[in-house]
């Protein structure tokens, strides 16, 4: 079969219908995501996504590596939200072969999950406003992200793919200037949060584009699999970070925001309102960084012993899930990783059939979704 | 519930289950065959509830293959995690994508990666791959490229 031969559809039943195609190659899809589209004038009557033009088995890969080296490759899934995905796959190890994490080690993950979160919701509300047509946006998010890139920089070497959790603890110690430069920019952060409101959320032509649109029910959305804001803004409760603390965020008082509209506009408010809380945390922590080790003493090798373990972490878009089976060798026997954003899209034809075209793509635009990690 | 009402729960409807206890959460491993009236059960029955299936994944034992559910409760406020022991030779699992919406897009990639059929699934294509692959995710899978080798 020629590679770039289209797989038989299901969509196309009679010539009267009118079929439109959104990508591979496309500014909304935000990657190579493939929707075709079946129209009755500008109605959406049915959406069936086609995958796997970034599909690189990630989950296969991660056989062939040993327990330090799959979660280099989790990095390239959602890579707005690496930290996060290293995160899950260290606590993955760290939980089969026994090892306590120092406290230091574990308030870093925080801090730097949580400005992982500020970032990735900044690309998101850049995105979101050049979808619906508002350019401005995306230069002043990209603005604010970049401070908190070089913040990384300094303390990763990376900007995007960090592969700084390892399992143990933090592959390095924090850079002398972390705390200082994070003092700095909390304020500046907190001023331009307000300028991100000026911007859309009051605007009359953001909300008529986005209140209303694209709703799903809290029940829909829970057996559609959503979670993170997608979940959160139909009202269900479902912050892991909440139900199920990892890396001590037990300790640390924030808000779960739940939304109860369920359109694309709770989904808007729930991820800046989020924003906020991120902030919330890193300010908590900032000046509370515990001294110690930052990294566990762990063997060369890791062995694990014959078991399985499931670890849930809140990533930025939603709930990631690394399922770890152990074999007692020095390689996984098989992971899986539960993607928010595989489940999340699953939600699309529901939100979208019987709604106009244009949107789509503001569903899209909320429903953040990144390829690489649908795909993987 | 806890962990012992949920094993007399599922005990009650399929009595031949078999559980794994000791790990992070309780397992039950049934036959494939019995697997949809006991998730079916689970689903609605209001004493267990599992509104969420945050997990569906395809492992291959070589001799067998396990059809994993990973199920929450988000009123109970419990988890169980359910295994079907799907035959290697001839891999034909129900599918639960009417229970849970999720399981399609999720029994379509085990399908993909592993070759479980499902049987009723409304669109059982494959997801990521063409047709002219084969299942990646098997252990006897061998890569002619060899970009991978284990």
């Amino acid at each position: 079969m020629n590679l770039f031969e289209t797989e038989s559809s299901k969509l196309v039943e009679s010539e009267e219908d009118f079929v439109v195609n959104i990508g591979p190659q496309h500014p909304s899809t935000h990657g190579v995501l493939h929707l075709k589209i079946k129209l009755e004038g500008e109605t959406v009557k049915d959406v069936e996504p086609h995958l796997g033009y970034i599909h690189r088995s990630i989950e296969k890969m991660s056989e062939a590596g040993n327990y330090r080296q799959f979660s280099y490759l989790t990095s390239r899934m959602d890579y707005l939200s690496s930290h996060m995905n290293n995160q899950a796959c260290a606590i993955a190890v760290e939980k089969a072969i026994q090892v306590e994490v120092p406290k230091r080690a574990q308030v870093i993950r925080i801090l730097m999950a949580e400005l992982t979160r500020l970032a990735s919701h900044q690309l998101w509300w850049g995105a979101m406003g050049l979808d619906i047509g508002a350019v401005t946006p995306f230069f002043i998010s990209f603005r604010d992200r970049e401070s908190i890139l070089e913040i990384f920089e300094d303390t990763c070497g990376t900007r995007l793919t960090m592969n700084y959790n390892v399992p143990g603890g933090v592959m390095l110690d924090l850079h002398p200037n972390f705390q200082k430069r994070v003092r700095e920019l909390l304020p500046i952060l907190k001023k331009n949060l307000k300028e991100y409101d000026d911007l859309l959320t009051g605007n009359v032509i953001f909300e008529e584009r986005t209140k209303g649109v694209g709703v799903i029910s809290g029940a829909d959305a829970l057996s559609y699999g959503c979670s993170g804001p997608v979940a959160r803004a139909s009202g269900v409760s479902c912050d892991i970070r909440k139900w199920h603390p990892y890396d001590g965020y037990e300790e640390v008082k924030f808000n779960e925001i739940i939304e109860t509209a369920g359109d694309c506009f709770a989904r808007y408010k729930v991820r800046m309102l989020e924003m906020w809380e991120s902030i919330s945390i890193v300010e908590q922590l900032i000046d509370n960084i515990p001294e110690g080790e930052f990294q566990a003493k762990t063997k060369n090798v890791l062995k694990p012993a014959k078991g399985e373990w499931f670890v849930r972490v809140e990533t930025a878009r939603g709930e990631l899930g690394v399922y770890l089976i152990s074999d007692g060798t020095a390689n996984p026997y098989r992971v899986k990783f539960r993607s928010p954003n595989f489940s999340n899209l699953s939600a699309l034809k529901h939100m979208a059939v019987g709604g106009k075209i244009g949107d789509l793509v503001a569903i899209m635009a909320t429903l953040d979704l990144v390829i690489p990690d649908i795909d993987r | 519930m806890s962990n012992e009402e949920l094993k007399a729960f599922v005990s009650k409807i399929i009595p031949e289950a078999v559980f794994e206890e000791g790990g992070q959460y309780l397992n039950v491993i049934v036959d494939a065959v019995l697997v949809r009236k006991l998730l079916e059960e689970l689903r609605h029955e209001s004493t267990t509830g599992f509104d969420f299936l945050f997990c569906l994944s395809g492992v291959d034992w070589k001799t067998h293959f396990f059809v994993v559910y990973h199920l929450e409760s988000k009123h109970n406020k419990h988890i169980i995690v359910i295994k079907a022991k799907v035959n290697r030779e001839e891999p034909v699992c129900p599918t639960v994508s009417d229970i849970w919406r999720t399981a399609e897009l999720h029994e379509r990639e085990v399908f993909d990666l592993f070759g479980v059929k499902f049987t009723d699934h409304p669109d059982l294509r494959r997801l990521f791959l063409d047709d002219t692959w084969g299942f990646p995710l098997r252990k006897d899978y061998v890569d002619d490229t060899t970009i991978v080798s284990l």
